[in-house]
């Protein structure tokens, strides 16, 4: 959603900002950034879920009690373990054809983490490349990419992802690139903009008296340092990119059942919305959870990573 | 403070939802979608019907209510000369047009009104016909350009209709929505006026309930038409409350904010069953799903291997795990609720060692083929691509192994009339409740290359149909229509699956509702307690 | 100034341009032959198709096709529903102040309870209140608001038994529209009830609708705050002796609120996007729900006029946020 980048322009949070940073001797770059990362709670919390989400995603196999689409026609919406009616084998009780929704949740996951791997990637990659590009060649070219990204961004991206998977057919895969197409444009300003601050400093004059190459320039002296605001963006586009797929999922236009994907299942959720509360209730929770994590590291991410950002 | 008030408006808010019908009598139906619009002719959708042809219009011929039988409407009687090709009208004296903001009629219901609904859709000169996007896809879709050669006026109460070619179904396809009466008068002031699309709007007719009020993706709302030839609705407003999530649907009318609502979720059947507020009806729908065989690719032209690829699907399994129980094994391509269905067809039974053996006698082994399963959900088949994967593990156990194959849907259906499948899903859901409608449209030889999915062309069982469609008498017909239905289960040229049921729920208070086998929702006749 | 003005909507022309190419060319992108699914089942004659194609000029060259819709969205005709064969404009127009309302109202409900929430919590920095904030913020913001829509839908509705689950009023009240506002349109009919019917309808909705927005403009607000106390004319302000509430109240907060004011303009792709999901949920007849109907419909003239409409929209809010905040602050006039 657009309001990423807003979130992303407001530089204060006051738990992770150090009131003072008195610099004595040089300190290792890596033990700096968990220095400034490690003062905001919020975001070490959302640092240990999301690596939790992670150990789940891939252990699903063996964590998870169940298979996810395996049904247990004797046991159809069973409430969960604590309540009247439940069983301890159906730890958060079953959906409406018997499947065991804890299961189906761990291996929802993978799904989660799995959009928002692919769709970071593409567009990251695609944006920076563009960006690049817009920051290079800030002539023709450059306000070409920049016009193409304004209309892009002139509709509301939830919109145009719909339309797109409408386009492409209702898929994961298709609801993935969609997401990647809307959100791309982000990466395209920040890394140009970034671009533009470096290219006139003096270490990108002297790579190119030397006679760097246009590639060498782009992707091995100045993107190395821009990479900060982009790692922040990357890592708010992942939560982005989950709540989105989720929502596409909901409106039946990502995931398509039996996949264990929460939005779908939220979707499926919604004829039994008033009579077995836990099929709409869990799902949803797990898609907050998970973006909140995401958000919270970003937050803190860019708390410790951006420099500039850093409130003195 | 704050909350108090609020807490009590919605008090208010609460006891004005049924106190506000105090006295008149006001029906709810909680509706599953928008109409298109108003003028039947226009569209194709039942929810269209459901809000425009049934309250508000009538046609010459009407469907009895809760059957597929034809009784007169507006006109009170008919005839067919002897070769099948006149059919003359008289119509009803004294029926009214429905008087709006708008218009006033001048003079009652008369041949005018007949020709001006007819020459609208059918000719392509007529004043009318461009207006509103002039598509009159029923009236094409029914081939009645082709069927109706002229309409003529004998006098204002008697009107002709001349065919280019005898055709048995014409007078039922004159019960269906497209050919609802609309006033020619209304039709000229508008046009006068500059606004003919208003016709299309803000209709006028001669039905038991008249437009009120619409709001887009909203509420419909109707109020009985006082004058009604047939006698005032015992219902004094009729409110179509747009509501296309089902489960929200349960809701209301739980909770009493609506009486009647159509397509409920198959999950919530059980509760409604047990509900002591409603009242569940039930019946077949009219449709029939269905796998056919490209009887044009080997080894599918020969009959003992789609005989045996028939005995080779568990039928049961399919309407339990595809139509959860809302459904029934189809052994004749007609619904049961259609006359002529034949009571005496005998379904090929589920036995994969004869179906083996028959394989084996056709010298078919190693079989590879495909199934084309539809990407939409449809009455007649709620998950194609499941159903599939039933009958692909069914002929796996006689040795053929099936491919799954789906397309997008329009490309699924371009694709499959071109032929291009070897086993194709697909069903229909009737039109006009005659069995011409569903044997002829899909299984004809002149559909062979069209709706006809099996491309089967088969003299003998052609022939009868033929001759059906030449007879006008009924009991000829069903004669004719039932042997052609033993002929096609001995071809089998189909795998009839299943008709879908139609589930009803209806609240206690309301009295005498029908479920109508053509599938619409009809309210006049219908009383609350 | 007008230079200023005239640049920026320089810059909006060609973009336009761009959004009506991108959501004209979305369409026929699309696999299928659209006759082809119109017709379903029942198929359609060859005759019949093409002479439907031409009838939709789905038989021209594309870019035939493109200048002839130029033409007539010039005219003010964006074309006409597949579905309900109505023009565009007047569908869209005819759902478009129930979507203005909701979102007005999900703005407001935003904006009363964002706005003091934010400045409390960037006065009070690092206290408990301000870590509550920015935590419920947090959590709005990363709120899946389809499942938050059905959450507070079980809980008011199913167990509360206090709102209603869905719709814009009771069905019952009848009433003819005058703006097409249902909270105006009430009070001006004589339906006793109407106006908490509809009132009662709108309040779960808005909320939904409400929550990102109102999570977005308590962190802004509140940042917004930390910098504007942090500038010297404040300090001195506060060294002078003037009590801390004058402060917050006559300096920080007037100066604060101007980048406030642009994030709450920036939320109108924000409510249009949301509006999607909550009209969805909540069967709310606006332009959200009809883009929807309208995808899954395959109604293809809709989706396009739709999309080319609600951009135009974001658009002409975002140039006019835009300008409002060069005329505020004239120091962005000259930066760009």
């Amino acid at each position: 959603m657009a309001v990423t980048t807003d979130m992303s322009a407001n530089p204060q949070d006051p738990s992770g900002s150090p009131s003072a940073t008195p610099e004595a001797a040089p300190i290792h770059p890596v033990r700096e950034f968990w220095h400034y990362f490690s003062e905001n709670k919020g975001a070490v919390a959302g640092f240990f879920v999301v690596l939790f989400l992670i150990v789940i995603a891939l252990a699903a196999d063996v964590v998870a009690p169940h298979l996810p689409s395996e049904q247990y026609r004797d046991h159809l919406l069973q409430p969960p373990a604590w309540q009247e009616g439940g069983s301890w084998s159906f730890v958060l009780g079953t959906d409406a054809v018997g499947r065991d929704l804890l299961s189906r949740l761990i291996y929802g996951s993978r799904e989660s983490l799995f959009v928002g791997v692919i769709v970071v990637s593409i567009s990251l990659t695609l944006g920076v490349s563009l960006g690049l590009i817009a920051g290079f060649f800030p002539g023709f070219i450059g306000t070409i990419i920049l016009r193409l990204m304004d209309m892009i961004l002139a509709f509301p991206s939830l919109l145009m992802a719909l339309v797109l998977v409408a386009i492409l057919g209702p898929s994961l895969t298709n609801a993935m690139i969609a997401i990647a197409i809307v959100l791309q444009p982000h990466f395209v300003r920040l890394t140009r903009a970034a671009v533009m601050s470096e290219l006139s400093k003096d270490y990108v004059t002297a790579s190119r008296v030397n006679g760097a190459g246009i590639f060498r320039l782009m992707y091995i002296t100045v993107l190395p340092n821009c990479m900060a605001p982009l790692i922040v963006q990357a890592t708010l586009s992942f939560s982005t990119a989950i709540l989105d797929a989720a929502a596409l999922g909901f409106l039946g236009m990502g995931a398509q059942p039996p996949t264990p994907e929460w939005g779908t299942m939220l979707s499926e959720a919604r004829d039994f919305i008033l009579r077995a509360w836990w099929v709409v209730t869990f799902p949803g929770l797990a898609i907050l959870i998970s973006v909140l994590a995401f958000n919270l590291m970003g937050d803190g991410l860019r708390d410790a990573l951006d420099p500039k950002l850093k409130r003195s | 403070m704050r909350r108090q008030l609020w807490m009590a408006s919605v008090a208010i808010a609460a006891s004005v939802a049924f106190g506000a019908s105090a006295g008149a009598k006001t029906l709810v139906y909680c509706s599953e979608g928008s109409p298109e619009g108003f003028n039947p002719a226009l569209y194709t959708a039942g929810t269209t019907f459901d809000a425009s042809s049934h309250p508000i219009f009538n046609r010459l011929v009407e469907f009895e209510r809760g059957s597929t039988t034809v009784i007169p409407g507006l006109a009170e009687s008919w005839t067919a000369s002897d070769d099948g090709l006149q059919y003359t009208f008289k119509l009803r004296k004294g029926v009214k047009f429905h008087t709006t903001k708008a218009f006033t009629p001048s003079r009652d219901f008369n041949a005018d009104d007949v020709i001006f609904s007819f020459e609208r859709q059918g000719n392509k000169d007529h004043p009318y016909h461009k207006v509103s996007g002039g598509s009159y896809e029923y009236f094409e879709g029914m081939s009645m350009p082709d069927i109706i050669e002229t309409v003529e006026k004998i006098d204002d109460y008697t009107v002709k209709f001349v065919l280019s070619k005898p055709e048995a179904p014409f007078v039922a396809n004159l019960a269906m929505d497209f050919a609802s009466i609309m006033s020619a008068e209304y039709a000229d002031q508008m046009l006068k006026a500059g606004t003919p699309e208003q016709v299309d709007l803000a209709p006028v007719g001669t039905g038991p309930f008249q437009l009120q009020q619409y709001q887009k993706d909203a509420v419909i709302r109707y109020k009985a038409n006082d004058g009604y030839w047939a006698g005032k609705s015992e219902l004094d407003t009729l409110i179509f409350s747009i509501t296309p999530d089902a489960s929200v649907r349960y809701q209301k009318l739980k909770a009493g904010e609506c009486h009647v609502m159509p397509y409920p979720n198959p999950a919530d059947i059980e509760a409604m069953k047990s509900d002591s507020d409603v009242n569940l009806l039930e019946q077949e729908g009219l449709n029939v799903g269905y796998l056919a065989f490209n009887t044009e690719k080997a080894p599918f032209t020969d009959k003992r291997v789609r005989q045996a690829l028939n005995m080779a699907i568990d039928k049961q399994a399919i309407i339990d795990a595809v139509f959860q129980g809302a459904g029934k094994i189809a052994k004749n391509p007609i619904p049961p609720t259609i006359w002529s269905y034949n009571e005496s067809t005998k379904d090929y039974a589920y036995d994969p060692e004869k179906a083996k053996a028959l394989l084996a006698e056709a010298g078919v082994s190693g079989l590879k083929t495909n199934i084309w399963a539809m990407p939409v959900q449809r009455p007649y088949n709620p998950n194609a691509r499941r159903m599939a994967e039933l009958i692909q593990a069914d002929w796996a156990k006689v040795g053929v192994e099936a491919e799954i194959v789906t397309f997008e849907w329009g490309e699924y259906l371009k694709r499959s009339k071109a032929g291009e499948h070897e086993t194709v899903l697909l069903g229909w859901t009737g039109d006009n409740g005659d069995p011409d409608n569903f044997l002829y449209v899909l299984l004809g030889c002149d559909a062979a290359s069209g709706a006809n999915r099996a491309r089967w062309c088969h003299k003998p069982f052609d022939d009868l149909l033929k001759q059906a469609k030449q007879t006008a008498d009924t009991a000829e017909r069903t004669r004719l229509y039932e042997e052609a239905q033993l002929v096609f289960k001995e071809e089998a040229p189909w795998v009839t699956i299943a008709h879908s049921v139609v589930f009803m729920p209806v609240r206690n208070e309301v009295v005498d509702f029908r479920v109508h086998p053509l599938g619409g929702h009809i309210f006049y006749g219908v009383d609350l307690k | 100034m007008l230079k200023f003005i005239l640049t920026r909507i320089g810059l909006l022309l060609p973009t336009f341009i761009g959004v009506t190419i991108i959501s004209f060319s979305f369409i026929r992108l699309l696999p299928g032959d659209p006759i082809e699914l119109m017709a379903g089942e029942r198929g359609i004659e060859p005759e019949r198709h093409a002479q439907l194609m031409a009838q939709f000029g789905f038989d021209k060259p594309i870019w035939e096709q493109y200048l002839v819709f130029m033409g007539k969205l010039l005219e003010g005709d964006l074309g006409a529903s597949i579905v309900t064969k109505k023009p565009i404009f007047d569908e869209f127009f005819s759902l478009f102040p129930a979507t203005l309302e909701l979102a007005l109202f999900a703005i407001v409900f935003a904006i009363v309870i964002g706005l003091p929430a934010g400045i409390v919590a960037g006065v009070k920095r690092g206290s408990v209140f301000d870590h509550t904030v920015m935590g419920i913020s947090l959590t709005g913001f990363s709120m899946p608001i389809f499942w938050w829509g059905l959450l507070l839908i079980i809980f008011f509705s199913g167990i509360l038994g206090w709102t209603p689950v869905s719709g814009r009023i009771s069905v019952l009240y009848y009433f003819e529209p005058v703006t097409g506002f249902m909270l105006i349109d009430t009070l001006l009919s004589d339906e006793e009830g109407a106006f908490s019917s509809a009132l009662s309808h709108l309040i779960l909705p808005a909320i939904v609708l409400g929550t990102i927005p109102l999570a977005v403009i308590a962190r802004q607000t509140r940042s917004a705050m930390l910098e504007v106390l942090s500038e010297d004319y404040v300090r001195t302000a506060r060294a002078k002796g003037l009590p801390p509430g004058r402060v917050v109240g006559l300096h920080a907060l007037r100066n604060a609120l101007i980048p406030v004011i642009t994030v709450i303009g920036l939320q109108v792709g924000v409510l249009l996007a949301g509006a999607i999901l909550t009209e969805t949920i909540f069967a709310w007849p606006g332009i959200g729900k009809w883009m929807v109907d309208s995808i899954f419909r395959r109604d293809y003239p809709s989706v396009q006029g739709g999309l080319m409409l609600i951009a135009a929209i974001v658009m002409v809010v975002n140039l006019i946020v835009d300008l409002l905040y060069g005329l505020i602050n004239p120091r962005i006039r000259h930066a760009r």
